[in-house]
């Protein structure tokens, strides 16, 4: 779900700025920041949904702890992004339920 | 059976299992089980259900393992109707992975030796290109595998919960928090009296120690042998992944939950259930190299368990002659026997049917040099 | 592997982290410090080398304070490894880590326990929803990105940290809808009786009662004495509902912070298998340490609010002690005494309030034991009060059992937010004291760790 954002960043002008995508959707937001401040001041409320019940979840303690803001970042299942800061080209999915492992075949 | 009563020493798999059984065949049962943090078997297994290469040096092991494996569906889904609990048993067949020729060459000796001595256990030794159709994703160093299509898995968490709830829905109790220090046989009026280190007690006619690894301290003074001692079992399980895995492998399953669970060592150190970084880092390895793609996995949580183990390995299901009435039951496949130590075990130690036929074998007494 | 040694590794860059390592180089000891956080600071100094002015400012002195340590830190010379996860803490000093993908090991001489302090778990209705945070967490993100709410926000619970961010949010111009505050009324009386300690504290109480008295005239809508908690919304917050005086009152928020405290940060220690008791005044585990911090025989050593809530500068003072203790040990520096007993004096002036503030911002029993049936308690897994309860119906005695029962902790945050929820749900139901009940059996990994980064 993407709504008025809950937070906004006001000091942003003057900072080195970088782009990311949310499910394709280009953010430009201060380099540094973590990937969920990113995302909570741009609009994006619902981070996941559970592994049991798939309700919408978003971040709770933004120390690493809580495990309620995983996302998927560059294809890469379950990251926390309290703790991952943006990085320019960054593409950042929801996290669907649990995470899926890529079967490649090694024949 | 008005006034017989039963009393279940140890609230693990084995004694929950045969307490429910005893319930079942009408006897009112009382559980006495430790505390929070007592070394439970029961909780830190891997959950396997499973017959393939059991009993390849006692054929009668080999037998009771696969009824096991047969009777398992009646014992889920009657706990499942009763309490609701789904113990969570999949049964699509299993593998055995090796990664050498010289592996594979030994493993078909052994199960051909199983079936030699009557074990009737089906199994189909696979090459690498058929055991990619079952499990894609494996690794390049696995060069093949046995499949057996009666092997499969369960929730062992779930499964105690069943048993200790089917025992209180049948009218039964489960007491938690008791430390069984002595028990006391009266054989003018066939009575057993069991005192908790804390000074309480209970009376009955007939009394099971299913004490796992208490069982060594507990046997002798109702005069029997049980020398159990503790192997430690490290295991691994990640965070709940998306369904990848049809099939239970022996060291290596996804769990309904969708959690892996990347099983075990086997060590000797004493009462030392901790883990061990080495160890960890081994199984992770291991983990990898059979499905390269976990190596993106989280590890959540390791732990190790202690197995009680008999010096064979084998079972003991025996009643005491100088104090009948007394039994006593330790195996380290709880998971795979749970069925049958419900309906067969159960009723036999409840006095409501005869022991099973040929049963000698598992008497504590084969171990009366080996203190 | 090749294994590092260093006289004292650190686990934790916060103000107890970075005063310990200060003052340990300052011995000439080596030391190396790990923190799963890119930047020094943790949690209270989180972003002090980086915060513009205009952040620091509206964060306050008590914030600016970091500033010094900080610096001071990044020129004693000591190692600091940011990115880096401790996952394995050994009895004998060795430490497991992950960076950059790959485990690692070090050994230290002697390990400092710095890991702070987490909030509180605030079990109530609707706590999972998307928009409902920890008044820790969006102070975090004022500090680390300069973030400040844009919709109607509602802070909600009690204790220091929740004024501390409404008086932030206030400076920075930010309108709260309301202040929903749970301290009891009654608290306020019997904490007089703790007047005299705090009274000895004296800078730290009148901060606290200008904070108050500034947010009071802010405003916004303040009610006191709140009960019943649930937040409302469909998939994402969308109002506070309480009882206030007997009236149900619902406010409407997009942003509900909530906050009834910190508690110690006990995973590592519990992972070694040190004996914790159970704290009656601050409701939480602290673990069994000697004086100056150590656990039982080991070379582990646990100060600041990993040991017990004592608030940033008596941490760092801890923090101090622990690395003098230490020298002590090595037997390295002359003048350690007459250097404790100045640090000692200078802790317990930091340690006069705190009776006083235990006993005003002790959460009520309501908001830490779920009454209602249907509140999540375990959030990753799911499970509810009622099925704690069920469970111990059927006879489970301890977490350890209603966690094989119900999976309750087995999930990615491994228990660290249903832990003391579960150990009071619990006592209550049986009757018994949370002493008796203990708590989860923590193991390894201490943080989850993908099996690639374990092999090496
Ligand atoms: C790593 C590992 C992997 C395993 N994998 C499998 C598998 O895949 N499939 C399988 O079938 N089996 C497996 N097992 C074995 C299985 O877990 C055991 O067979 C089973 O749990 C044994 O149950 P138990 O009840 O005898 O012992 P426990 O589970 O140890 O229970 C003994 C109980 O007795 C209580 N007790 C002890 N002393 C006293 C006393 N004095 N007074 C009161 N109570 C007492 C204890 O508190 C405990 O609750 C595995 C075991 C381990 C360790
Ligand atoms: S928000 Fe809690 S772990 Fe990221």
């Amino acid at each position: 779900m993407t709504t008025n954002a809950l937070f906004s960043i006001p000091e942003s002008s003057g900072h080195d700025m970088v782009t990311i995508a949310f499910e394709g959707r280009n953010l430009t937001v201060p380099a540094g920041i973590s990937v969920a401040a990113a995302l909570l001041s741009n609009g994006v409320s619902d981070f996941r949904s559970s592994v049991v019940g798939q309700a919408p979840r978003a971040p709770y303690c933004m120390m690493g702890a809580c495990f309620e803001c995983l996302v998927e970042i560059n294809e890469f299942p379950a990251r926390q992004s309290c703790l991952i800061s943006v990085q320019d080209g960054m593409r950042v999915r929801r996290q669907l339920g649990a995470s899926a492992i890529n079967i490649k075949d090694e024949l | 059976m008005g006034n017989q009563s039963l009393t279940v020493i140890g609230g693990g798999l084995v004694g929950a299992a045969i307490a429910y059984g005893a319930v079942r065949s009408g006897i009112h049962v009382r559980v006495l089980d430790q505390g929070d943090t007592a070394f439970r078997a029961s909780r830190g297994n891997f959950g396997l259900v499973w017959v393939q290469s059991k009993g390849h040096k006692l054929p009668r092991y080999a037998r009771w393992s696969r009824d096991a494996v047969t009777r398992w569906p009646a014992l889920q889904q009657e706990l499942l109707q009763l309490t609701g609990v789904d113990a969570g048993l999949q049964q699509p067949g299993g593998f055995w992975l090796g990664f050498s020729d010289a592996e594979m060459k030994a493993r078909c000796a052994l199960l051909e030796n199983v079936n030699q001595h009557g074990g009737e256990v089906p199994f189909e030794i696979m090459n690498r290109s058929k055991l990619v159709q079952y499990l894609p994703g494996i690794g390049q160093a696995v060069v093949g595998g046995s499949f057996c299509p009666m092997d499969g898995h369960a929730n062992p968490l779930m499964l105690l919960r069943a048993l200790h709830a089917g025992i209180i829905c049948r009218g039964s109790e489960v007491i938690s928090g008791v430390e069984v220090a002595r028990i006391r046989f009266d054989s003018e009026k066939q009575e057993f009296e069991t005192f908790s280190g804390d000074g309480r007690s209970w009376k009955s006619t007939r009394i099971v120690l299913a004490a796992g690894l208490g069982n060594a301290r507990l046997a002798p003074q109702l005069g029997l042998n049980a020398p159990v001692f503790p192997t430690r079992g490290q295991v691994l399980i990640t965070e709940r992944l998306k369904p990848f895995l049809r099939y239970p492998m022996n060291k290596l399953r996804q769990t309904l939950e969708g959690s892996v669970q990347v099983g075990s060592t086997s060590e000797d150190v004493g009462f030392n259930d901790g883990t061990s970084t080495e160890r960890i880092e081994w199984l992770a390895r291991r983990a990898v190299t059979t499905f390269p793609a976990l190596a993106y996995a989280r590890l959540v949580r390791a732990w190790g368990a202690l197995r009680p183990l008999t010096p064979d390995g084998y079972p003991i299901y025996q009643e005491s002659s100088s104090c009948p009435g007394a039994f006593i039951a330790t195996s380290h496949s709880g998971v795979s026997l749970a069925s049958v130590h419900c309906f067969v075990i159960g009723a036999w130690m409840s006095g409501m049917a005869e022991r099973p036929p040929d049963f000698g074998v598992f008497n504590g007494d084969r171990f009366a040099n080996s203190k | 592997m090749t294994v590092e040694i260093a006289d004292l590794v650190i686990v934790g860059s916060g103000p107890t982290g970075m005063a310990a390592a200060c003052e340990a180089r300052s011995l000439g000891l080596s030391v190396l410090m790990l923190d799963e956080q890119a930047a020094v600071g943790g949690q209270i100094y989180r972003g002090i080398e980086v915060a513009s002015l205009p952040r620091t400012n509206i964060l306050g002195d008590d914030y600016a304070a970091g500033r010094e340590l900080a610096a001071n830190f990044r020129v004693s010379g000591a190692t600091h490894l940011g990115g880096a996860v401790v996952w394995n803490l050994s009895s004998d000093g060795t430490v497991d880590y992950v960076i950059n993908g790959k485990s690692r090991k070090v050994t230290g001489r002697f390990v400092l326990i710095a890991t702070g302090a987490m909030e509180r778990p605030f079990p109530i209705d609707g706590w999972t929803l998307p928009g409902v945070m920890g008044a820790g967490a969006a102070q975090i993100l004022l500090k680390s990105a300069g973030a400040i709410p844009t919709g109607s926000v509602v802070l909600a619970g009690c204790g220091p940290l929740l004024y501390l961010l409404a008086w932030q949010y206030f400076r920075a111009g930010i309108e709260i809808r309301a202040f929903v505050d749970t301290t009891s009324p009654s608290a306020y009386l019997r904490a007089t009786r703790h007047i005299g300690g705090a009274l000895r504290g004296w800078r730290d109480l009148v901060k606290g009662l200008k904070l108050r008295t500034a947010l009071r005239q802010s405003g916004a809508a303040w009610y006191t004495g709140c009960s019943n908690f649930s937040v409302q919304g469909n998939g994402r917050a969308e109002g506070l509902a309480f009882s206030h005086r007997g009236c149900a009152v619902r406010i409407p928020a997009s942003l509900v912070l909530l906050h009834q405290g910190v508690v110690p940060n006990t995973q590592l220690s519990w992972s070694i298998g040190a004996a914790h008791r159970w704290s009656p005044e601050q409701l939480c585990w602290e673990p069994v340490t000697d004086a100056w911090g150590r656990i039982g025989e080991a070379v582990i050593y646990v100060a600041g609010d990993s040991r017990a809530i004592v608030g940033a500068r008596a941490s760092a003072i801890q923090g101090r002690l622990t690395a003098l203790e230490i020298g002590k040990q090595l037997g390295v520096a002359s003048d350690i005494e007459r250097r404790l007993a100045v640090l000692q004096r200078e802790l317990r002036q930091h340690l006069h309030i705190r009776s006083f503030l235990d006993v005003l911002y002790r959460p009520l029993d309501e908001f830490r034991i779920p009454g209602r049936d249907d509140v999540i308690v375990c959030r990753c897994e799911e499970v509810t009060a009622g099925q704690i309860r069920e469970y111990v119906e059927l006879g489970c005695l301890g977490p350890n059992q209603t966690k094989a029962f119900g999976r309750c902790g087995m999930g990615l945050c491994q228990g660290r937010f249903c832990g003391l929820t579960v150990t009071e749900i619990i006592s209550s139901a049986r009757g018994v004291g949370p002493a008796d009940i203990g708590y989860y059996r923590v193991r390894p990994p201490i943080k989850p760790v993908l099996l690639s980064e374990l092999m090496e």
